[in-house]
C-alpha cells in the first residue's frame, strides 16, 4: 500500500517520548498557530494541568497530565505523567477507509489527511477512529484533525509541534528510523530502573498495522486515555458484508414465504 | 459518578480481586462520540428498512394481483427511501456537498455503498409509486417495481454494516446479528404498513395476508437476532437494556409482541389488523432508536472500550502461555488522575 510508486518518499512519523515531556504545551500552541486551529473554549477542567481535555476538531495536540500516588525512590509519593497525544496516522486507518467522499486520503509521506474542500461533514470518520482523534468542528460542519503539517512536510520542514518541543519529547522523522531509536530508548530506561517504560503503537502487527505516530509510555495506555488494544473496524468489514448479503437474502426469502403462505391459505379456504 | 470510576483500580488493589474494573483518563471516553443526531440517523435506519421491505411487498403484490397492497407498499417504499435520503442529507455538516458522496465508490465505506444504492433505489421506487398511483406507463411501473425489489433488501441491510463498521463497541461487536436485526425490523415495518390496506375501501384480508405474514416473519427475525446479539456480546450489550437506549429497546419489544399478536389474531377484523400494523411500525422505529442511543452510550463510557480490549489482551497472553499481560491487568499501582478533593 505504501511506497507503491517509484521514488516515493519514505513514510514519516512521530515518536513521542513521554518520559521527557515537561508538560509545557508548546506543541499545542505551535499546532494551533501554524494550522490556524480556532480557539475552542478557555475553561478550567480541574484535571491537573490539562484544560484541553482530549483530541478533537480544534485540538490536534493534547497534553495529558496524570497525577499518580505511588511511592518513588526519589522521595515523595507523587508521580506526574505528561504525554502529548496526537493523531496516530494508522497504517490501516479506519477514518480513511469509511470516508464516503474520498476527502480523507493517504499522502505520499504515509500520513492521513482530510481535504477540507471535499469533506461534506457526514461524520462517519468520527466513530470509526478507535482512538477518538477526529471530530466535527462546531459551526463549520466538517471533520478536522492533525495533518502532520502536510504543508510543512512538502517543503522539507518538520511539523510545528516537533519544531516547538523544547525537550525533543516529540521527535519527527522516518518511521523506520524512529522505531529503532525508540527501542533503544526503552532499553536505556529499563536499564536505568524505569521498568514500566514501553512502546505503544510501534508494532506493525497490532490491530491497526502500527501507528505512524507512536509513543513511549510509562504506564498502561488507558491511563493516558489510549485504548489498550485498538483494532481497525474495517478488519471485520468483509465479514460484515457477507452477513449483510445473507440477511438481505433472508429478507427476500421471508417476502417469498409471506406470499406463498398467503396463496396456500387462500387455496386451503 | 466518574470519580467513582477512576477510583476503580485502587479498589482492585485493596481487594486483590480481579474484577472487571478498569482505568481511564479522568473517566473521559476514549472514543469521540458520533455526531449523528436524532431523529435524523435513527429515522434514516428505520425508513431504509421500511422502504426495502415495502419494495418486496410491492413486487409480490404486483405479481399476485393485489392492487391495494401494491399501491400502499409502493408509496411507502418511495416515501421511506426518499425521506431516508433526506434525513441523511439533513444530518450532514455540509448538506450542500451531499453529491460529494457520489464522487467515488468505496466498498470499504458502507456509507458510500449505501449512497449509490439509494441513488439507484429512490428513482426506481419513485417511478413504481408514480405509475401505481396514476395508472400511467404500467410496463415501466412494473420494471421499476422489480428494480426496487431487487435493491430493496440491500437498502434495508446496508445500514447494519454502516453502524457496525465503527469503533462504537455496542454496534461493532454486534455486527454478525445486526444485518438480520435490521432486515427483520424492516420486514416487520413493511408488513405493518401493508396491514393498513385492511382499512382501505377495496382492501381486506385477501389483500393483507402477505403483509401479515411478512410482519410476523420480520418480528420473529428481529427478536431472534436481538436476543442472540445481547447474549453473545456480554457486558457490551448493557446499553441495550439500560438507560435511554434500553428504554427504547424495551418499548420496541413490547410493541412488536402486541403488534404481532394482534396481526396474527386479527382474523377478519379490519380495525385490529390496521392497529396492529401501526404497532409494528412503531416497534421497528423504537428498536432503531434504541440501537442508536445504545451505541452512543457505549461510545461515551470508556468501560466498554477498555474492559473488552483488556480481556482480549489477557486471553491472548494466556494463549501464548505468558503471565506478562495478566500482571498488567492487575495493575502496577497506578491510579489515573487523582480524584483530589472533589
Amino acid at each position: 500500500m505504501l511506497d507503491s510508486y517509484p521514488d516515493a518518499p519514505p513514510r514519516m512519523g512521530f515518536f513521542t517520548d513521554t518520559s521527557v515531556c515537561i508538560g509545557c504545551k508548546a506543541c499545542e500552541v505551535a499546532c494551533k498557530e501554524w494550522n490556524h486551529v480556532p480557539e475552542d473554549g478557555l475553561s478550567l477542567s480541574g484535571m491537573s494541568y490539562d484544560n484541553t481535555v482530549g483530541l478533537g476538531a480544534d485540538t490536534w495536540r493534547h497534553v495529558a497530565f496524570i497525577e499518580e500516588r505511588r511511592p518513588s525512590e526519589s522521595g515523595g509519593d507523587l508521580r506526574w505523567l505528561m504525554s502529548s497525544d496526537v493523531c496516530k496516522h494508522c497504517t490501516h486507518a479506519a477514518c480513511l477507509d469509511v470516508c464516503p467522499t474520498g476527502s480523507l486520503f493517504r499522502t505520499e509521506f504515509g500520513t492521513v489527511v482530510v481535504q477540507e474542500d471535499i469533506c461534506n461533514g457526514c461524520g462517519y470518520c468520527i466513530p470509526a477512529c478507535p482512538y477518538g482523534v477526529i471530530d466535527q468542528r462546531r459551526g463549520d460542519g466538517r471533520a478536522w484533525k492533525c495533518t502532520m503539517c502536510y504543508d510543512r512536510l512538502g517543503s522539507g520542514m518538520e511539523p510545528a509541534c516537533a519544531k516547538a518541543c523544547p525537550t525533543d519529547s516529540i521527535q519527527f522523522g522516518q518511521l523506520d528510523e524512529l522505531r529503532g531509536r525508540a527501542e533503544g530508548r526503552v532499553a536505556e530506561l529499563v536499564e536505568a530502573g524505569v521498568a514500566d517504560a514501553r512502546l505503544y503503537g510501534a508494532d506493525p502487527n497490532d490491530g491497526v498495522g502500527g501507528d505512524g505516530a507512536f509513543f513511549l509510555l510509562l504506564d498502561e495506555p488507558e491511563v493516558y486515555g489510549l485504548p489498550p488494544d485498538p483494532v481497525v473496524t474495517t478488519r471485520d468489514l468483509p465479514s460484515m458484508w457477507r452477513h449483510v448479503g445473507a440477511a438481505a437474502a433472508c429478507m427476500a426469502g421471508a417476502a417469498f414465504a409471506a406470499f406463498a403462505g398467503a396463496a396456500f391459505g387462500r387455496a386451503a379456504r | 459518578m466518574t470519580a467513582q470510576r477512576w477510583r476503580g483500580k485502587r479498589r482492585v488493589e485493596q481487594n486483590m480481586v480481579p474484577r472487571a474494573e478498569f482505568t481511564s483518563y479522568y473517566g473521559k471516553p476514549i472514543l469521540n462520540k458520533p455526531v449523528w443526531a436524532s431523529p435524523d440517523i435513527p429515522g434514516y435506519l428505520f425508513l431504509g428498512g421500511l422502504a426495502g421491505g415495502s419494495s418486496l411487498l410491492a413486487a409480490g403484490a404486483q405479481l399476485t394481483g393485489r392492487p391495494v397492497l401494491g399501491r400502499i407498499a409502493k408509496t411507502g417504499a418511495f416515501a421511506g427511501g426518499a425521506l431516508s435520503m433526506v434525513a441523511l442529507i439533513h444530518d450532514l455538516g455540509r448538506p450542500a456537498r451531499f453529491l460529494n458522496m457520489l464522487r467515488v465508490f468505496k466498498v470499504t465505506s458502507p456509507m458510500s455503498v449505501g449512497s449509490w444504492l439509494l441513488a439507484g433505489y429512490v428513482p426506481a421506487a419513485g417511478t413504481a409509486a408514480w405509475s401505481a398511483l396514476t395508472g400511467r406507463l404500467p410496463r415501466l411501473g412494473a420494471a421499476a417495481t422489480a428494480g426496487a425489489a431487487l435493491l430493496g433488501p440491500g437498502v434495508a441491510a446496508y445500514t447494519a454494516a454502516l453502524i457496525s463498521d465503527t469503533a462504537v463497541p455496542a454496534w461493532h461487536d454486534g455486527y454478525p446479528e445486526m444485518p438480520f436485526l435490521f432486515t427483520g425490523s424492516g420486514a416487520m415495518a413493511a408488513g405493518g404498513l401493508g396491514l393498513l390496506a385492511a382499512v382501505a375501501p377495496a382492501g381486506g384480508p385477501a389483500e393483507t395476508a402477505p403483509a401479515r405474514n411478512l410482519a410476523l416473519l420480520g418480528a420473529a427475525m428481529e427478536s431472534a437476532a436481538l436476543e442472540r446479539m445481547e447474549h453473545r456480546i456480554g457486558m457490551v450489550a448493557e446499553p441495550y437494556s439500560e438507560g435511554r437506549g434500553g428504554r427504547y429497546v424495551k418499548a420496541g419489544k413490547l410493541l412488536a409482541a402486541l403488534g404481532a399478536a394482534g396481526a396474527a389474531l386479527s382474523g377478519r377484523s379490519r380495525t385490529v389488523a390496521a392497529t396492529s400494523g401501526v404497532a409494528l411500525l412503531a416497534a421497528s422505529a423504537a428498536t432503531r432508536w434504541g440501537i442508536f442511543h445504545a451505541g452512543l452510550a457505549s461510545a461515551d463510557d470508556p468501560k466498554y472500550t477498555v474492559v473488552p480490549q483488556r480481556q482480549r489482551l489477557a486471553e491472548r497472553a494466556a494463549a501464548a502461555g505468558t503471565g506478562a499481560v495478566a500482571g498488567a491487568v492487575a495493575g502496577t499501582g497506578a491510579v489515573a488522575g487523582d480524584p483530589g478533593t472533589s
